[in-house]
Parts: structure tokens; C-alpha cells; sequence
């Protein structure tokens, strides 16, 4: 059920993030979401994008080191307060999230947010059974 | 249960083993004087005549040899016996530039395979054991040479050269062998296969013996642990016979050089000058038993320390450290000598055999050195924590290794400066201020 989210290593410097989209952009590859954390000397980029398989050999064929992990992806609410309870439901169950991100979903009134567990498979199951919807690389891949 | 191959040779008095030097010395210079034009030539353009070296105490007299003579002489130049009498050449796998070719006669291969013999007993071996050599056969000494050492102390010797690795394990299990020879880094690859194909418990070995590559204690800790034996590092080169110019004993804290064989000296690189024993230097060997290809004050480019401290196996014989680095490499960083190679087997010991640069700088009156390690798939994450990790770990060993802080510097595939296709590994901005 889970989604895949490229990774790609980016130093500091100017110019490396519009290196990666513009090799995503001239594949024709759709970008649904993308966030960076970085370190003074250097970034991870991080995607979430319709057609993975076919972004990670582009960004490699390119040159760049790229990592393909599944995350978690579930729907919440868009409306205040909907991330918040999202992440008590985890911290209830003891669940350590390494870092998580939203973004605008497909369906109405939603938005679909990126979760990056140790346990993949314990977190879907806690999410299920409290009234989530999870998403796959399916839903992604609707436009 | 400490053993010898030779007990009264490995355990001489010093008085004795110098006597033997003497006597060798002035019988392997005479000889090459008397048939060599091309070292001949050498002394006399130094002003040294035979008859100048009366003892071992005279040695520094003599001018060094280097590579680049046997370069220079190749193919016989440097030949110090009628071909009629050699049986055998070895030679170096060059990598610029000619090769080096070695010969020997039937005694000079005997002597050698003596020095891997002592290497083998050194390591426990008796006759009966199945001494498995996975180093290359061919030109390259390592093969031929633990080879015939294993034959000489009697132990059954399955010749399996190297790679098919498939086939070194089927044969490692099926025959029961107990002490592998082969480089550090195919052991640690051999032992990583028997895990993979769950072979760890059908192994019999309970030694090793690694050398022809640059490997460090971890390395060692890291195959001991995996294989359940006592690895052991031995030392060589193509030009003075091969492997077993220098061995280790049970007590793995140094090398014992066969000095009834060669006479060893640590030199400044820069002036030439002889160091007392225990300084960091240049290793030089004077080989004092061969025939067909005596070499006197090879420059060996390796930086090492010697050692007289008694040890604990019994040998007399004269220690030296596993070689830090190429005196031609070699940096000196806030006073401390640091070599590229040092690096390099840090970041190979890691599993990284990525492009990596050193960057030398002068800030002030302080040095800095700088690592940049171009990133890899197996040092990439998706978290940044675990990048950190990883960049934390090559920072330690390195300053383990080096002695000194070095800056780590994680930067994108490809982008460290090539030249020729090859990259450029130091650059020292320190030169640029004169
Ligand atoms: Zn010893």
C-alpha cells in the first residue's frame, strides 16, 4: 500500500535543485511533491512523482544519486487541526516519525501527507484501523 | 606453542646475525662488482671502490637503487649471475612506465620459498595443514611464492590462484583447508560469501596470512572475527624475491625481517640520510644471499618503523611496522606525516571506492586538510541523519588513522576535478603561498 518517494543528494550550491527539476521537466515526469532538508554543506531532495521508475533512471542516467524508499502515504482532512490529530494518533501508538510532508491531494477537500516510519507496515495498520484512508502509487499517479 | 621453520637461524644471537651480515655483504658485493657493470658503474661514479666496504657499518657508503635503475636496466642490467644459471623471473605489475623484471637461480628461489616457509610456521602452520593460496600465480610473486613455502614446511597446498570464488569456497570446505593466503580484501570478500551462502560453520581455517595490499588493524579485527582466525600480515616485493622478506609472529605487532637474508635500513627520503631504529623512514634493503638478481640499498619508497624491542616468540630478528604510505606521497600537515594511501585504505575499509581528493590549506600559520568523498549509493540515505552518521564514522576513522582532525566533505558524484581521465587525489594550496 505504500508510496515511493525518490531521494536525490544535492550539495549546497546554486543551481542544484533546478538541475534535478529540469531533468524531471524534460522527461515529462510530473512532480506531486517536493521538499529539501539540508545541512550547511549539503540537501536531500525529496519527491514524490507519477511515474518513479522512469525518474529515478532519468536522475541517474544524469549523473545523480538517487534512492527510492516507501513512505506512508495517508489522507487527512483539509481543515484545521487535521495534522495535529494525525500525529497524536501516532505518538499514541508509539510510532517515530523521521520527518513527513504534505501536499495537495487529488480528492476534494483532502490533502495527502508523506510519512517516513521505520516500521511501515505497523503504521498503516494503526492508521487503518483509527479511520484513514491510505494511499498508493496509484492515487498518485492520477492526475 | 611458539614454532620456528629454522629455530637457530630465527633466534640467533644479534652478534651472530651481524657475523652472517658481515660475511654475506662483502661476499654479495664482491660478487656483484665482479658481474655487474651497471651497479659497478654506480659506485664508481660515487667514488666507492670495492674494497671501501670492510662491514654492515660501511653500508651507507654504497648509492641506493631505485626503481628507476631497474627501469633504466631492464631487461638484464641489473643481472648479477650468467642466464644459463636462472631459472625462473617474477615481475611487477607496473602500472606506468616498464615493467620490472626479477630473475632467479634455482638457490635464490629456494632461499625465498625458506623466508614464506618461516611466514607459514610463524602463523602455525605445520605438515599438516592444507594451505590454501588464492593470491595470483603467474608473474605476480604472491602465488609461487607461498606456494613453495607451504610445500616446503609440507603442508598439502591447494594452488587455486585467484578469483572463482565459488570454487576457493567448495575447495575451502570440501578439503578442510586451515590457513588461507590471499590479499586482506579477498579474505574479507571470501569470508562476506560464506555468510551470504550460509558456509560459516563448514570452515576448518584458523589462520591467515594477507599481504600485498595496505589493510589496517580494524580490517584485521574485522576478518578474525568473521573467520575465527588469527590473521597475519606478511611483506614483500618483487624486486628483493617476493613475498616473505618480512613476516608476523603470534604476537602480530610488527613484521620480523629475515635478516639473514637482507640487511634493512629506514632513511630520510628527502636527504638520503640513515635513521636510527624506532624513527619513521624509508625502508631500504641491501639483499645479502641472492645470485641472479642481488639488489644493494633499494630504495623501497615504503615509510616504516623499525623495531629491536625483544619479542615474546622468541625471534631475534628485527621488527618493522606495517608501511603508513610511499615516501613519494607523502604530506606533511601541522608536523605530522600524512600519506594519501592512509586515506585511501580508510575510506576502502569503510566500503567506499568512491572518488575521493585531499585538499591541503593554510589558514594563518595553521595547516587544515580537507576529504571531499564524492557521494555514493551506499552512502546516501533519505535521511539526513543517517548521512551524518555515516560522515561521522569516516571523520573518526580518519583522525584515527591520521592522528590528526580532518575535515570530511560529502560532495556530489563526478565533480571532483579529473585529469586524463584520472583524478587528481591531493592538492595542496599551501604551495600557492610559496
Ligand atoms: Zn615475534
Amino acid at each position: 500500500m505504500s508510496v515511493k518517494q525518490l531521494s536525490v543528494f544535492a550539495e549546497n550550491k546554486s543551481g542544484s535543485l533546478c538541475e534535478v527539476t529540469s531533468i524531471l521537466s524534460e522527461t515529462k515526469i510530473n512532480i506531486r511533491a517536493f521538499s529539501v532538508a539540508d545541512t550547511d554543506k549539503y540537501g536531500v531532495i525529496r519527491m514524490i512523482v507519477d511515474d518513479p521508475r522512469k525518474a529515478a533512471y532519468a536522475l541517474s542516467e544524469a549523473g545523480k544519486i538517487v534512492n527510492v524508499t516507501d513512505v506512508v502515504g495517508v489522507q487527512i482532512t483539509d481543515e484545521t487541526g487535521g495534522l495535529d490529530i494525525l500525529l497524536k494518533t501516532l505518538a499514541a501508538n508509539g510510532i517515530n516519525v523521521e520527518y513527513l510532508y504534505a501536499f495537495v491531494s487529488t480528492a476534494a477537500n483532502a490533502a495527502d501527507v508523506v510519512i517516513r516510519v521505520s516500521d511501515n507496515g505497523a503504521t498503516e495498520k494503526i492508521l487503518t484501523e483509527a479511520g484513514y484512508t491510505l494511499i498508493s502509487d496509484i492515487d498518485i499517479g492520477k492526475k | 606453542m611458539t614454532r620456528y621453520y629454522q629455530k637457530e637461524i630465527e633466534t640467533a644471537s644479534p652478534e651472530q646475525i651481524r657475523e652472517w651480515q658481515n660475511e654475506r655483504l662483502l661476499k654479495t658485493l664482491q660478487h656483484v662488482w665482479d658481474n655487474n657493470k651497471y651497479y659497478r658503474k654506480k659506485m664508481i661514479d660515487r667514488g666507492v671502490l670495492v674494497g671501501d666496504v670492510r662491514s654492515v657499518d660501511d653500508l651507507w657508503k654504497l648509492p641506493f637503487l631505485t626503481k628507476d635503475d631497474l627501469r633504466e636496466a631492464y631487461p638484464y642490467g641489473l643481472m648479477s649471475a650468467p642466464l644459463s644459471d636462472c631459472v625462473r623471473i617474477q615481475s611487477t605489475s607496473g602500472t606506468t612506465g616498464k615493467r620490472v623484471v626479477a630473475f632467479y637461480t634455482q638457490a635464490d628461489v629456494d632461499l625465498w620459498e625458506e623466508c614464506c616457509a618461516r611466514a607459514i610456521v610463524a602463523a602455525g602452520g605445520t605438515k599438516d595443514d592444507v594451505v590454501q593460496v588464492c593470491y595470483g600465480y603467474g608473474l605476480f610473486t604472491g602465488g609461487p611464492g607461498l606456494n613453495g613455502g607451504s610445500h616446503k614446511v609440507g603442508c598439502l597446498t591447494l594452488p587455486m590462484s585467484s578469483g572463482n570464488t565459488e570454487r576457493q569456497l567448495q575447495f575451502m570446505t570440501d578439503l578442510e583447508a586451515t590457513i588461507l593466503c590471499c590479499t586482506p580484501s579477498y579474505a574479507a570478500y571470501l569470508a562476506e560469501s560464506l555468510y551470504e551462502k550460509g558456509m560459516r560453520d563448514q570452515i576448518k581455517l584458523k589462520a591467515g596470512i594477507f599481504g600485498a595490499e595496505a589493510w589496517t588493524e580494524e580490517m584485521r579485527h574485522d576478518i578474525e572475527e568473521k573467520l575465527g582466525i588469527k590473521a597475519y600480515d606478511i611483506y614483500g616485493l618483487t624486486e628483493l624475491s617476493g613475498p616473505g622478506v618480512s613476516f608476523e609472529c603470534e604476537e602480530q605487532s610488527g613484521m620480523h625481517i629475515n635478516e639473514d637474508h637482507f640487511i634493512v635500513e629506514t632513511i630520510d627520503p628527502e636527504t638520503g640520510r640513515v635513521l636510527p631504529d624506532g624513527e619513521r623512514g624509508e625502508l631500504v634493503f641491501t639483499s645479502i644471499t641472492k645470485q641472479a638478481f642481488p639488489l644493494l640499498r633499494y630504495r623501497t619508497k615504503d615509510i616504516a618503523v623499525l623495531s629491536r624491542e625483544k619479542c615474546s616468540c622468541g625471534r631475534t630478528f628485527v621488527k618493522m611496522s606495517k608501511p603508513m604510505g610511499r615516501s613519494d606521497d607523502m604530506l606533511i600537515i601541522k608536523g605530522v606525516n600524512v600519506f594519501p594511501s592512509q586515506i585511501e585504505t580508510v575510506l576502502m575499509n569503510k566500503g567506499l571506492t568512491s572518488n575521493y581528493q585531499i585538499v591541503v590549506d593554510r589558514l594563518g600559520t595553521t595547516d587544515s586538510i580537507e576529504v571531499k568523498v564524492e557521494m555514493t549509493p551506499e552512502l546516501f540515505s533519505d535521511t539526513i541523519n543517517s548521512i551524518e552518521v555515516r560522515e561521522r564514522e569516516i571523520t573518526d576513522a580518519l583522525k584515527s588513522m591520521l592522528g590528526i582532525y580532518a575535515k570530511v566533505s560529502i560532495v556530489e558524484p563526478k565533480s571532483i576535478v579529473r585529469s586524463e581521465g584520472k583524478a587528481v587525489r591531493v592538492i595542496d594550496k599551501r604551495k600557492l603561498y610559496g
